[in-house]
């Protein structure tokens, strides 16, 4: 009876949002739409700098709050600089005798002014230098490595001297077992298994530390680059091809146990298979952590569409339902690269008993 | 008529949730009926939702 009437009840809030949201301020309402559209879309990019939040003050000054950032680039020398000389993209970097300048987040070689040309279809057509800039996600990526290097390397130090785990290897241990006896030794066997753990074990423990920090207010957001799930996924694919045994290749290229004819024609297509898997594991990880943080910032924005207390606690509550589920799928994701990881590991050290066919 | 490739894309996310509901469902029926080997289950229900799941963002980012 009480669950039929908070149903009811839900149903006619529901029912009188739109009202509500028209109560607030009218007018500016498609200009936060599109002011959301920019923030998501910004969060979903790389920077030149940490930054932790932005305001616009009264006197409409953007004021940014963060740490710079080295630019390193490579234009006809190596040129390295601080990222607060491009003060976001507001101003022009005057390094040596050559002009920087950001635009929509990517950098560009132009004189004093600052210049910036645009073709037809609205790319700049500035000259890009070479960039090795330590932008946000490749300082989150040293960050976490690092974070990771320290905590197992004095984790593996303490199991010298007893076999009791102590410290933070009471929580990690068994997490490391488990992807030792459910992840590794069941998809790759007994025989071969240990050569892939620490593979296995690193790229588990970087992918899950780094998507739970993408869920902390800090913006971090690495696995939202596919550049970054694309080395995941290289690493993945040369692993598998470098290590592969005859049997592997003989089954790629000459499967056993079927019509000569069909061999033929199965070859290119399990030779197209082997790069398929490692892209799809690129773009599984990527999509899965862009589209949880593409929902889950739109979600925070209905606050401030709606600007009424009945918008703003019904988005609180569905971030903060959203934001429980992404902390699942941090970990999923991690496990499921390092669950398929293992699997074509499996495959390419995979010895099959030719006597009999199949 | 041009049809637009994202009616595709949607169409494939369509056919792609159905696919992970199926496998959802065969799964809790399976451990239903034989709870002892759930872990074993999980895993081969997570292996084939993930592959799914991949040709559904493919077809995303194609259309």
């Amino acid at each position: 009876m009480r669950s039929k009437l908070t149903v009811r009840l839900i149903a006619l809030l529901f029912f009188l949002l739109p009202f509500l949201s028209i109560a607030g301020e009218k007018g500016t309402e498609t200009d936060i739409k599109s002011e959301i559209k920019a923030y998501i879309q910004h969060h979903l990019e790389d920077t030149y700098d940490f930054g932790f939040y932005s305001y616009t003050t009264d006197e409409g000054v953007h004021k940014y709050k963060g740490f710079p950032l080295p630019v390193i680039l490579w234009d006809n020398g190596l040129q390295v600089f601080s990222s607060s000389k491009l003060h976001h993209g507001e101003s022009v970097a005057h390094v040596g005798d050559a002009y920087y300048k950001l635009d929509h987040g990517k950098l560009y070689k132009t004189d004093a002014e600052g210049t910036i040309n645009y073709d037809e279809y609205h790319h700049a057509t500035n000259v890009k230098p070479l960039d090795f800039s330590i932008t946000k996600n490749v300082f989150t990526i040293m960050m976490v490595s690092l974070l990771l290097l320290i905590v197992f390397s004095r984790m593996a130090k303490k199991y010298k001297t007893s076999a009791l785990p102590s410290g933070v290897a009471r929580i990690l241990e068994p997490i490391v077992l488990y992807v030792r006896d459910d992840i590794a030794i069941p998809n790759i066997g007994k025989k071969h298994y240990k050569r892939y753990m620490s593979y296995l074990l690193t790229v588990f423990f970087f992918i899950w530390t780094i998507n739970l920090l993408g869920l902390t207010p800090l913006g971090i957001n690495v696995t939202n680059n596919i550049a970054v799930t694309f080395c995941l996924a290289l690493l993945t694919y040369l692993i598998t091809t470098f290590t592969a045994k005859k049997d592997y290749w003989m089954h790629i290229f000459w499967m056993p146990g079927v019509p000569k004819l069909m061999r033929l024609v199965l070859a290119p297509i399990e030779l197209l298979g082997t790069l398929i898997k490692p892209f799809s594991l690129m773009i599984r990880l990527y999509a899965n952590i862009t589209a949880g943080h593409i929902v889950l910032m739109s979600l925070i924005g209905l606050m401030f569409i709606f600007k009424s207390w009945l918008g703003s606690s019904l988005s609180f509550v569905l971030a903060f339902g959203l934001g429980i589920l992404e902390l699942l799928v941090a970990a999923l994701q991690a496990y499921i690269f390092t669950m398929l990881s293992a699997l074509y590991f499996g495959s390419a050290v995979e010895e099959h008993d030719h006597d009999h066919a199949h | 008529m041009e049809i637009p490739s994202i009616v595709g894309a949607g169409l494939i996310v369509i056919g792609a949730g159905l696919g992970i509901g199926r496998i959802g469902g065969s799964a809790m029926e399976a451990i239903a009926r034989q709870p002892e080997a759930s872990g074993k289950i999980q895993t081969a229900m997570l292996i084939a939702a993930a592959l799914i799941e991949g040709i559904g963002f493919a077809a995303l980012f194609a259309g």
